[in-house]
């Protein structure tokens, strides 16, 4: 136990945890994207999802990646369930895909890969001269509602109105209540 | 140097997941499943602010608030999208993008 635990130092245990959160990230967006029943797609994202909040833990920001969990899994993620529920049922019949559009998406998107991934081997990042340290959640709930007040305000407002806006559009072609 | 102190492995992982997220955009025809790629992009970009918020931004709470706005943006493009899908599928009877060609002339 004890040749075990000095085996394995701090850093080997978060380099391979870390590497486990990149394999569940990518993993769950394969499955978010590539499997053919729409509920293993909401499935791998919320997969895909919680490995983006380890990320956030690993960047620094455990409280970032608590609104992660809480808006991306627990409310996306059952809000696309719902909507799932509520229109074309699983059991019909899906016409095939065709190749030649396959080919054509995964070929653009290839092509992209290429061009920013070399972009990002050629590119030097300097960092800031003064770098503050403060990473506490108080000071991000200071700077809410001082310097970033507009923001959270235009977020309670944008909020609102997709609310309104989803009722509204959401009820059209019923008959009256 | 290790792997998860490099902004450069943070970088490719959201360009990995934004690649991902665009194939599903183009290639997928369910409009549900085109809203589940597009958040993908969406958490490509977060993961991408975050990764520089923590390694070159002289104030760490700038990109964590930048992340919680696209956050809440998400979330208003996810009620507003799912309410236009079972509006299509009421009006259409399916949520398959070739066969919405209404405003087709």
């Amino acid at each position: 136990m004890i040749a075990l635990s000095a085996l394995i130092t701090p850093q080997i245990a978060a380099t391979a945890s870390f590497v486990l959160i990149i394999a569940l990230t990518i993993f769950g967006a394969l499955i978010a994207v590539g499997a053919r029943n729409i509920f293993h797609n909401v499935l791998g994202l919320a997969v895909s999802l919680f490995g983006v909040a380890g990320l956030f833990v690993f960047l620094n920001s455990p409280f970032v990646a608590l609104m992660e969990i809480l808006i991306y899994v627990g409310a996306i993620c059952i809000a696309i369930c719902f909507a799932i529920m509520l229109s074309e049922p699983l059991y019909l019949p899906r016409p095939p895909r065709s190749k030649g559009k396959i080919m054509g998406a995964a070929l653009g998107a290839g092509a992209i890969f290429v061009f920013l991934g070399l972009l990002l081997k050629k590119t030097t990042w300097t960092p800031a001269v003064h770098r503050s340290t403060d990473w506490s959640i108080t000071t991000i709930g200071h700077y809410l509602l001082s310097n970033y007040a507009l923001i959270f305000e235009l977020v309670s407002l944008l909020l609102l109105v997709a609310m309104l806006g989803a009722i509204v559009t959401a009820r059209g072609g019923r008959g009256k209540p | 140097m290790l792997l998860f102190n490099q902004l450069q492995t943070y970088l490719f992982l959201a360009l990995v997941l934004f690649v991902i997220g665009l194939y599903g955009v183009l290639a997928r025809r369910s409009l549900i499943a085109i809203l589940i790629s597009v958040e993908l992009i969406l958490n490509a970009a977060s993961i991408n602010f975050m990764a520089f918020n923590r390694f070159l931004a002289p104030n760490p709470v700038v990109g964590q608030v930048i992340t919680l706005f696209i956050m809440a943006v998400a979330a208003a493009e996810a009620a507003i999208a799912l309410s236009i899908i079972v509006a299509v599928y009421r009006k259409l009877k399916s949520i398959n993008i070739e066969q919405a060609t209404e405003l087709r002339g």
